[in-house]
């Protein structure tokens, strides 16, 4: 193999870079991304950065005077690939030809229709993103946060943390049901009212008011909440609009394999954009976490190096943290397939619990409400948990 | 050299932590080796005593960084920098640790603390 094209400088393209080199390969490495900044570490954008307590330079994933002897395309989108001239088609014209092919162009922040155009209102994905809301926090006013979720509950708790007037729009009933499940989900998501934040459920968004600049988010009920900026955080989708065409398998991202390969040969996935079979569940998932964006690119690596002649290795259980109102949130596992969910340690009132969730009395996911250490160690018992059937 | 703890109440895989300042976490391998290295990982402030320990590797139980015990080098962001690690004696039972005069590498927050000397 004499040339590797990396498509996305993010995490995973970047952990993909550094296996690359890791595992002996010497050839060509070309890193193509579509933003113009080198890769960044994104859970900071919306905590620390987004609290102006850390800056950009505190954002860098490459530690100083590292030299990956890469070729970096940076503020380029990649628009196509080509699986008979083997090359990535760029935007503005120019293509990349290589041998092999690591696709690691993420997700993107779904946004509301017809909230385009409509100062006040943001997403929070990248670093340009970040940098607009942080500015527009930093004036302080109301915040109406649309969505429930991870990142939605992460800017409420940092905007309330700034001093704003904070609402939460979730048009499920429970917040963070999905990943959590309802019991957790509910215990988790009562952080904001803990802290004052007004947390309105089970009613979705009839869409926005404003004229240039948006006044108030307009209820499927018929109220309207009054806010000088909006926060959109309705979940991502995975980025492979470009792949279209190219005959890769597509499913609700690139389907892999579970060491990471595609139905090209030559051409591996990982990040966000991703959906890996999953031995454990014996389906397939796209998991929009930072560790699996970390840690699959070393497989998926090993997988395009040895032409598909490893046998994969069972990956650990998913990971994710959250860092809201001050209170470390840790979940490991998959909530989705639990009959029970006990809570192991701690009291839920105190927002300091250990639970933990079992399928026909196994352990299958854990949360932890600042309990690093009794975490760590649940954790480590899931990943050496055998499969199921195994 | 100041005293740690017995190594009988130190088992293999487990860990403990010094609250001298900044603190030092003293770690068991499940090959019977001893290390000490600065509890406080460099990215944010999170005990290395409560992460996961593999081989002669710590995992931040907070994030996904790994630090080599026998050398405090970091193989994985999002730390970037690596801790100190120290000297450790066992003798007639005991476990001792001789702190580095390095300067400690602590994450932002923890160093703008000591800085300001708020506890």
């Amino acid at each position: 193999m004499r040339t590797v094209a990396v498509v996305g400088a993010s995490l995973a393209g970047l952990s993909a870079a550094r296996s690359l080199r890791k595992q002996g390969y010497d050839g060509r490495l070309v890193i193509i991304g579509d933003e113009p900044h080198r890769p960044y570490d994104r859970p900071p954008l919306s905590k620390e950065f987004l609290a102006g307590d850390i800056g950009e330079a505190d954002l860098a994933l490459e530690a100083d005077g590292e030299d990956l002897r890469a070729e970096w395309l940076l503020g380029t989108r990649a628009t196509g690939l080509d699986r008979t001239r083997r090359a990535v088609r760029l935007a503005g014209g120019g293509e990349i030809r290589a041998d092999g092919f690591v696709i690691a162009t993420g997700a993107a922040a779904r946004r509301l229709p017809g909230s385009e155009g409509l100062a006040g209102v943001h997403v929070l994905r990248t670093l340009d993103d970040a940098r607009a809301l942080r500015d527009e926090l930093a004036r302080g006013g109301r915040l109406v946060v649309i969505g429930g979720g991870f990142i939605g509950a992460e800017v409420a708790s940092t905007a309330y943390g700034l001093g704003l007037d904070v609402t939460v729009v979730e048009a499920t009933p429970t917040p963070l049901a999905g990943p959590l499940g309802q019991t957790m989900g509910s215990i988790v998501s009562a952080l904001h009212a803990d802290h004052g934040v007004r947390l309105l459920c089970g009613v979705g968004v009839k869409g926005l008011s404003g004229e240039r600049k948006v006044d108030a988010v307009l209820l499927e009920d018929g109220r309207g909440i009054p806010a000088d900026i909006v926060v959109v955080g309705v979940g991502a989708r995975p980025c492979v609009e470009w792949l279209e065409g190219s005959g890769i398998a597509l499913d609700n991202g690139v389907k892999c394999g579970a060491d990471g390969r595609t139905s090209l040969a030559g051409v591996v996935a990982v990040g966000d954009c991703a959906s890996w079979y999953d031995p454990r569940a014996g389906l397939h998932r796209r998991v929009e976490h930072w560790t699996g964006a970390q840690e699959r690119p070393a497989a998926a690596v090993a997988t395009l190096l040895a032409g598909g002649a490893v046998e994969p290795g069972v990956p650990r259980p998913p990971y994710f943290w959250s860092d809201q109102y001050g209170v470390k949130i840790q979940f490991a596992g998959h909530a989705v397939g639990a009959d029970s969910v006990t809570v192991e340690q701690g009291a839920p009132d105190d927002r300091d619990i250990l639970a933990v969730y079992r399928r026909a009395g196994h352990p299958i996911a854990v949360l932890g409400m600042n309990q690093p250490r009794l975490f760590t160690r649940w954790r480590k018992q899931l990943a050496g948990a055998a499969l199921p059937g195994a | 050299m100041i005293p740690a703890c017995r190594l009988v109440d130190l088992p293999r895989g487990e860990a403990i932590r010094l609250d001298i300042d900044p603190p030092v976490s003293v770690f068991h391998t499940d090959d019977g080796e001893v290390f000490a290295i600065d509890d406080t990982c460099t990215h944010q402030d999170a005990s290395l005593a409560d992460g996961w320990l593999e081989g002669c590797e710590v995992e931040c139980p907070l994030h996904a960084s790994k630090f080599d015990l026998r050398t405090g080098s970091v193989d994985a962001p999002p730390a970037k920098l690596p801790v100190r690690t120290h000297e450790v004696l066992v003798e007639d039972g005991m476990v001792y640790v001789r702190v580095s005069t390095d300067a400690p590498n602590l994450p932002p927050c923890v160093a703008a603390r000591l800085a300001g000397g708020l506890a």
